[in-house]
């Protein structure tokens, strides 16, 4: 069983998306949701013996499947997690199911094609993390572009087709370069596309730089960070309420898994020479973005640039070279995941109501929607970091390990308490107090059913995390620290 | 010389005597029956795989006087040859019906094309080399001028005869100055003789030079490109569709054998000449695919593209970089046929599917047609997992293997260039609203062979190692 496990948290939601594809059409779209439904559950399910079988006292690769794929370019599917990487696997299944969810009445037109994209996109997210082979991993990477590319073009927004377009390409354009990385690492390493042979390859420095490049744009791109980061506001704004939460949530953190699965190990010498690059652009990110968000007047573009904040957090922590920060990096990760993902189910449920993401339209929305309110209130509060929510965790894993290293590094990053308070509390005051600025917000309903249970469960994970993240960093602790001291060797020859 | 050493051409004998019948039968019957011609072509081309597949040998053969050779890369490469005039026929029947064109000069002049592009792999001497690309372009010139009453198709007709006629004038010269050099037009000599090495340097680089310029001519690659836009487009999409298929592959096998086996030992001359040649495609090629409207011109300038593309496998001059490019041409053409079978299956009586704009909504119209063309055109940009992608990566990695990194950078760069007009395909078709809202109506076998078109670059990126190994075998044997 535990051979195959992988496998099937990477089929089985392509699978069931090709069966939604084959099963449905518009005539009969409540199937098509339930048969994706369906198979959201079952990637979920399928992919808890991960977390419930994992031994967190060893770094190496669990769960590892290996066979030859093409013989003829010694690629293999290898697929293998650690702890950097099985978290990230579940939060994606999980993110899936929420998605499923989150659109199932939203979504009206060509039903079957929406699931179906979303679930393969799903299986092919999974496969990028859980792969070991650089082909595979890159076969995964791009491939999970085309179902994005559809769901932002298709069920986008007025502007969608230049989202879809800005997004694909800008996203192309880093992976392309790191193609050729890969292909010059195998030959550097005698023939191998093996990720775990490139961490011991022995390179020089001139090499690790150009490398360093390549990987720091391919993953920059997707991270977003500063200043390649202009394309993740408009595929945000223009995305259908699922498509920005799998794209906040998820595909963000493909990048950001990058760095810590391929730059960090395989340049490790160029990436701490280069660290106060990465350092300043996170800087960068974190206050100057921050400040950015502060004037959005729409909704999905503010929480689209805390986002790009809140990722320069992550990339931050990782180039501290310290286990805190890098720990603290993956658990601002996945709790980001679950406060972006959160936010943009509120945002959807606003627009749902009101058809429109501008501030301005709102205001009073509590007399309302009490209910709905309180939630947004709690996530916002995580989104700005409050102590108790899981924003706090990370934020503070990281302040601490900057302080550690350097006391103006920690001075610059601490400034998001300040700015994310602001920009969420603000937009939150202008959404949600005050009095009932437009005749509209009168008709609007509070959350039904399907939009309680959504938030319910995105709230305990916020607050579960937030009060004690220990099973997050128990499950990650081990491999954090070799990567850290594979990281300090030197790889010059 | 006794009867047996005319075995190993067994095939071609075999098509030159049903073409003739072909010839003979048509004139004899009325409309009514000219699926005769049809079938009998179809049974042609299967009596000719039959006849390859029973006389492969996994020694090269030469036979006629050295004139002629049977390796496994001729039999190879002819198998996929069979197979790729087969889809061309099927696809076009229906297109050529409604335009009066369905007769039997067609099928004559796309049989008697198969030969030469036959004679062309199977070629082991400048002479046979020479005979198969004048038969295969006086039948392409036919074709293109077949539709008599077209101003466009006879301009295209005309431009690709005095282009094509130029090309041939400069091969000849280059191949006579090469005989000058070393006395001899059998590759296998030539090869031989320039080992050993040669003082008469000017003259074999002049003779490279000519060459090289009069293959990049039949390949269309840049700057020797102007002819192909104009007849691309102006061809019948039936005709357009056979010139983009088959015979590039031809083309591939006729590079590799005049360059990788009679001029082996002057890679280092040829190297830098195909690498300017490949970066000029990639470049030109992509980036005036952006600016068409007609899809046909824009796949003439991505056929540009992919050219420069496979030029990158050969120019590294290994054994894997004869087998990337031919995987790659072998995809290329699985993709064109692809591509254009979809613009012949879309047109209808009085109406040519051959504009961008003809391709809005087509999700609505035919969700399958659309999902078809949406993995053809992600494969042509190289996305995963279509086969476009390991296309691509074999011929970079054989290009990194020979240490020419900056050529890997430059074309990537331009393969980003690429992806954006095959996505505004896909934005066509999924995110606009259809302005045509007539129901496709193609037949159930030309359907049928577009899904296994559009599934089978699908399937052979998900897996690619069967058709790797079949070209690595091919090139292994030869090279």
């Amino acid at each position: 069983m535990h051979e195959y496990i992988l496998s099937l948290v990477v089929w089985v939601p392509i699978l069931a998306g090709v069966l939604v594809l084959a099963t449905g059409s518009d005539r009969h779209a409540s199937l098509a949701r339930w048969i994706a439904l369906a198979g959201s559950l079952a990637g979920l399910a399928v992919a808890i013996p991960l977390y419930s079988d994992f031994d967190t006292s060893t770094s190496a690769m669990q769960f590892v499947e290996k066979t030859p794929w093409i013989p003829a370019l010694h690629v293999f599917y290898h697929l293998g997690v650690d702890g950097i990487s099985m978290p990230l696997v579940l939060l994606n299944s999980f993110t899936t199911v929420l998605v499923v969810i989150a659109g199932w009445q939203v979504i009206q037109d060509r039903v079957a094609q929406y699931m179906a994209a979303f679930l393969i996109m799903s299986g092919l997210i999974n496969g990028a993390f859980a792969a070991l082979d650089g082909i595979l991993f890159y076969v995964f990477f791009e491939g999970m572009l085309i179902p994005l590319y559809l769901i932002v073009g298709v069920w986008g927004g007025p502007n969608r087709v230049y989202a879809a377009f800005k997004f694909f390409l800008y996203t192309l354009a880093g992976s392309l370069l790191m193609l050729v990385s890969f292909i010059y690492l195998y030959f550097q390493s005698g023939g191998s596309f093996d990720i775990q042979t490139w961490h011991g390859t022995p390179l020089g420095m001139t090499a690790q730089t150009l490398m360093f490049l390549a990987f720091l744009l391919a993953f920059g791109v997707k991270v977003p960070m500063w200043p390649v980061h202009t394309w993740l506001p408009d595929a945000h704004v223009e995305a259908p309420t699922g498509g920005s939460v799998v794209l906040a949530a998820i595909t963000l953190k493909v990048g950001a898994y990058g760095f810590l699965r391929f730059i960090l190990p395989i340049v490790p010498d160029a990436s701490e020479q280069l660290a106060w690059l990465v350092i300043t652009l996170s800087l960068i990110a974190v206050a100057y973005i921050g400040l950015v968000a502060l004037v959005q007047s729409d909704m999905k573009k503010l929480i689209a640039y805390s986002s790009i904040a809140h990722m320069g957090f992550v990339t931050l922590g990782f180039f501290l070279f310290n286990p805190l920060g890098v720990e603290g990096g993956l658990v601002q990760m996945i709790s980001h995941g679950f406060v972006s993902a959160a936010l943009f189910l509120c945002i959807g449920v606003m627009y749902d109501r009101l058809h429109s993401r501008q501030i301005k339209d709102y205001g009073g929305l509590v007399n309302k929607m009490p209910v709905f309110a309180a939630f947004f209130m709690l996530f916002a509060m995580a989104n700005a970091g409050l102590p108790a929510t899981s924003g706090f965790v990370g934020e503070f894993m990281v302040i601490m390990a900057a302080a550690e290293v350097n006391f103006w590094y920690a001075f610059v990053a601490a400034t998001t308490l300040i700015f994310g308070a602001a920009y969420t509390l603000w937009m939150y005051k202008r959404v949600v107090f005050g009095n009932v600025a437009n005749p509209h917000v009168e008709d609007m309903s509070d959350l039904n059913a399907r939009e309680w249970l959504l938030m319910a469960v995105l709230a305990i994970c916020v607050l579960g995390m937030g009060l004690y993240p220990k099973p997050f960093t128990d499950v990650m602790h081990v491999s954090v620290v070799d990567l850290l001291a594979h990281v300090a060797q030197s790889k010059l020859p | 010389m006794n009867l047996m050493s005319f075995a190993p051409a067994l095939p071609e004998i075999f098509v030159l005597v049903m073409v003739s019948l072909i010839l003979v039968i048509d004139a004899a019957v009325d409309d009514s029956r000219r699926y005769l011609a049809f079938a009998l072509s179809l049974a042609t081309l299967a009596g000719a795989a039959f006849l390859t597949a029973r006389g492969m040998s996994s020694m090269p053969v030469l036979a006629l006087n050295g004139l002629f050779i049977d390796d496994p890369l001729s039999d190879v490469l002819k198998l996929f040859l069979y197979l790729a005039t087969a889809v061309v026929l099927v696809y076009s029947r229906d297109y050529l019906r409604h335009r009066g064109l369905y007769k039997g000069e067609f099928f004559v002049l796309a049989l008697f094309a198969l030969l030469g592009m036959m004679v062309m792999v199977s070629a082991s001497h400048f002479l046979t080399l020479y005979l198969g690309l004048e038969l295969l372009s006086l039948s392409l010139y036919a074709m293109v001028a077949l539709q008599r009453d077209s101003s466009v198709a006879t301009e295209a007709a005309m431009k690709y005869f005095v282009l094509g006629a130029l090309a041939s004038g400069m091969l000849l010269y280059g191949m006579s100055m090469v005989y000058g050099v070393t006395g001899s037009l059998a590759l296998a000599d030539i090869a031989q003789n320039l080992a050993d090495g040669t003082d008469l340097r000017i003259p074999l680089v002049f003779g490279i030079v000519f060459i090289v310029a009069g293959l990049a001519f039949k390949l269309g690659a840049v700057p020797f490109h102007m002819w192909v836009p104009d007849v691309y487009h102006g061809a019948p999409t039936a005709m357009t569709l056979f010139i983009g298929s088959a015979p590039k592959i031809a083309a591939f096998a006729f590079v590799v054998r005049i360059l990788g086996e009679g001029l082996e030992s002057q890679v280092a001359e040829w190297r830098d000449m195909l690498a300017i040649l490949a970066v000029l495609s990639m470049a030109v090629g992509n980036i005036a695919a952006i600016a068409q409207s007609n899809l046909k011109r824009m796949f003439a300038y991505s056929t540009i593209s992919h050219m420069g593309f496979m030029l990158l496998g050969i120019l590294a001059g290994t054994q894997n970089g004869y087998g990337s490019a031919m995987f790659y041409v072998l995809v290329y053409a699985l993709m064109s046929m692809g591509g254009f079978g979809m613009i012949l299956l879309l047109s209808r009586a009085g109406f040519e599917s051959d504009r961008l704009v003809d391709f809005k909504g087509l999700n609505r119209r035919s969700p399958w047609l659309a999902f078809v063309m949406l993995l053809l055109m992600f494969s042509m940009a190289g996305i995963p997992p279509t086969v476009g992608f390991h296309a691509k990566l074999s011929v970079l990695q054989a290009v990194v293997e020979i240490g020419h990194v900056w050529l890997a950078v430059v074309a990537v760069i331009f393969s980003l260039v690429g992806a954006f007009y095959y996505l505004r395909i896909v934005k066509l078709m999924y995110f606009d609203e259809p302005h045509d809202s007539t129901t496709v109506t193609a037949r159930l076998d030309v359907r049928t062979l577009m899904s296994a078109n559009g599934l089978a670059v699908l399937a052979l990126g998900v897996m690619p190692q069967p058709l790797m190994a079949v070209c690595l075998y091919a090139v292994g044997a030869s090279f």
